[in-house]
């Protein structure tokens, strides 16, 4: 328990280190780095991704995957886009894409949890088939032109320097900091992700929560890609595409456990701090989104490449250790005897 | 008395069942569209199979040690750009030694995956959703928003297309089909007949027994995910060859159709089961579906990609529930039998 927790601290260190070093590095490259309004500015342009990421940490930590998301956000932008399109009052257009993206995570936590299919199965099925569904509706329009509320919402702040995505992203987040650390739902959730097949045993109704975790990180997407609508003033059918990358990298370079039982929002929080700043830091030296992307690609393997090379040279080293003292063992009963 | 049980084992009526499926869509698709079962349609689907269906043989081999392999896309369109280029540099450059060139340059590459993967004991979902950005920044670096265009090329390449191998009735069958059906019928025999390919199937259906009875399953993995990126280097020769025209976007969501097509073909994404022939028929399958419907219902292209999940769904869906009672079925003799013996 010692150990492990001396592991995720060191874990954490790692990521507040690289983040020192990053923010130098930056505040070397550009003075307007450290000013609040490049800071709000490097939230906001990644505001739907993080927030995606909140949720993802559930479903990962509960030893599933959510590939799907990308996907969701583009759905629920483009029903809300088409919707206002044909007419329909921009409340009730919001509505339904929340109310879709709720239906497409019930659709995935279906076939995961009370079916029992692989959650990469389904929601690989989920990723092309709901952006399928996207460009059903939009086809290869671009829609724009929405109202100025809503436009606003997205682009201009609402409470002093602060835009309405990043209060609603530091209420969610301390919202999943209650839930997944402090709250009974929150051990479950660890319980299961560590051992499903414990957990059912011990009477915990493993398809429920597994289910409401799906219909969350849906209902979440379709939050993040209406608010991605509201930011970009236009939808496209490709609107989101390849976002499940960063999204995916955020939790799990944050000390997330692909295999499912082990890491905190803390580490993600940390994660999503130097994944942005990087980002930010790469567009102060006009690196190239594909690029920004490569860089995030290479973070995402090493993030689990490098604890494993550690932890296997520390199991080198120990097995050394132990041969050492067999064999010092050995040579002082020879000398006994 | 129930001989054809033996003879017979679950598994294998998937690749039946494949096939029936294929029979009835020509079928239905050939009485209810017009001119359907024509050789425009028999080239259209062989063409675009051709290339799926060599990127499928490896994610199969992949898959079958119970991992992924997402980047074969940017390895695709990494190889093609690639050797269009040196093709484009140097015409001189005889066809041997392009398509070695092509399955070295997506070797390496798998061997980037493989080791990432093997020897660092990352998960292959990671590893390859890393490098599926990284190749594909690769290419964009090295294409600089340059085009790779048909008249740029020797005329041999873009001929390889258009040519016609053999001809069965109005069927033409093209050079690139043909690779492919070579090189599935050579990794149909890899696999059930020689050590490595069994090895395959072990690792994935038991890794730690696998393990405990002393496979090297380190490097079996290693070469299945260099194996695969050879294979999608291969592949991305062959889409040089058929399109010409090479972007840096070339290939981009060629790693999900090759993944559906081994999901839809019977390969068991947990590992240890499947066939590269089954991949094969699963490409050919979802191609059949996405020209056919798209032409009876009357829909869009723009349907294409929703069929598609749904037919992923499907596929993963029926291979558990129906396989599971399939199962039980086969086993339910035996049971009974000992059942009776205990009596």
């Amino acid at each position: 328990m010692k150990a492990k927790l001396r592991r995720l601290l060191s874990w954490e260190g790692l990521l507040l280190a690289i983040l020192a070093l990053v923010v130098v590095v930056n505040a070397n490259l550009a003075p307007a780095y450290l000013s609040l309004n490049n800071q709000i500015n490097l939230f906001q342009l990644s505001i739907e991704k993080i927030i995606v990421a909140l949720v993802m940490a559930f479903i990962i930590i509960n030893g599933e995957i959510d590939l799907s998301v990308a996907s969701v956000m583009g759905l629920a932008a483009c029903i809300v886009a088409v919707l206002f399109d044909r007419g329909v009052p921009m409340e009730v257009a919001i509505v339904a894409a929340l109310l879709a993206g709720a239906l497409c995570g019930a659709f995935n936590g279906f076939w995961v949890a009370y079916i029992g299919l692989p959650s990469l199965a389904v929601t690989l099925a989920g990723m092309i088939g709901f952006r399928g569904v996207a460009r059903i509706l939009i086809e290869d329009r671009s829609i724009s032109g929405f109202p100025a509320w809503f436009t606003a919402l997205g682009q201009q702040p609402l409470i002093g320097p602060f835009p309405f995505s990043l209060i609603l992203f530091a209420l969610l987040f301390t919202l999943a900091l209650i839930v997944l650390q402090y709250s009974g739902v929150g051990r479950l959730v660890y319980v299961i992700g560590h051992n499903a097949a414990v957990a059912r045993y011990s009477g915990i109704d493993v398809p429920r929560l597994k289910l409401g975790l799906f219909i969350a990180s849906g209902f979440v997407a379709a939050l993040a890609g209406v608010l991605l609508a509201a930011r970009l003033g236009a939808v496209r059918g490709n609107t989101a595409d390849g976002f499940e990358l960063d999204i995916i990298t955020m939790v799990l370079l944050g000390g997330v456990s692909i295999f499912g039982g082990t890491g905190n929002l803390a580490g993600v929080g940390l994660s999503i701090l130097v994944i942005l700043n990087l980002r930010n830091g790469m567009s102060l030296l006009n690196v190239t989104g594909n690029v920004q992307t490569g860089v995030v690609g290479m973070l995402l393997i090493l993030s689990v490449l490098l604890p494993n090379l550690a932890q296997m040279a520390r199991e080198r080293w120990q097995r050394r250790a132990v041969q050492r003292k067999e064999v010092q063992a050995g040579v002082e009963t020879s000398v006994s005897s | 008395m129930h001989t054809w049980r033996q003879r017979i084992r679950p598994e294998q009526i998937r690749e039946l069942s494949l096939i029936g499926l294929i029979v009835i869509a020509l079928l239905i698709f050939g009485w209810q569209i017009e001119n359907f079962l024509s050789a425009r349609t028999f080239n259209r689907i062989t063409s675009s199979v051709a290339i799926v269906g060599m990127v499928a043989i490896g994610q199969t081999l992949v898959v079958l040690t119970r991992n992924i392999d997402l980047s074969v896309g940017s390895i695709v369109g990494f190889t093609a750009y690639f050797v269009g280029s040196q093709l484009a540099a140097n015409p001189g450059l005889p066809p041997v030694m392009a398509v070695v060139l092509a399955v070295l340059t997506g070797g390496t590459l798998g061997l980037v995956n493989g080791l990432i993967v093997a020897y660092g004991r990352v998960p292959a979902i990671i590893t390859t959703l890393g490098t599926l950005a990284i190749y594909r920044m690769l290419l964009i670096n090295y294409a600089n928003a340059r085009t790779i265009t048909v008249d740029s090329l020797p005329s041999w390449v873009v001929e390889l297309s258009r040519q016609t191998l053999f001809a069965i009735g109005d069927f033409a069958v093209r050079p690139l089909f043909a690779i492919t059906i070579v090189a599935v019928i050579g990794f149909q025999f890899v696999l059930a007949y020689t050590v490595f390919g069994r090895r395959l199937y072990a690792i994935g259906s038991n890794p730690e027994a696998a393990r405990f009875a002393g496979l090297p399953a380190q490097r079996t993995v290693l070469a299945a995910f260099v194996l695969c990126g050879m294979l999608a280097g291969m592949a991305g020769f062959l889409f040089l060859a058929r399109f010409g025209n090479i972007t840096a976007v070339a290939g981009q969501g060629i790693e999900l159709e090759s993944v559906a097509a081994v999901v839809v073909g019977g390969v068991n994404t947990f590992g240890g089961s499947g066939t590269v022939l089954g991949a094969l028929l699963g490409a050919f399958l979802i191609d059949l579906l996405g020209q056919g419907l798209l032409r009876w219902l009357g829909i869009s292209e723009f349907w294409r990609d929703a069929l598609l999940g749904l037919l992923i769904l499907l596929a993963v869906a029926s291979d558990s529930v129906i396989l599971g009672w399939l199962r039980r079925v086969w086993a339910a003799p035996a049971l009974r039998a000992e059942v009776s013996n205990e009596g």
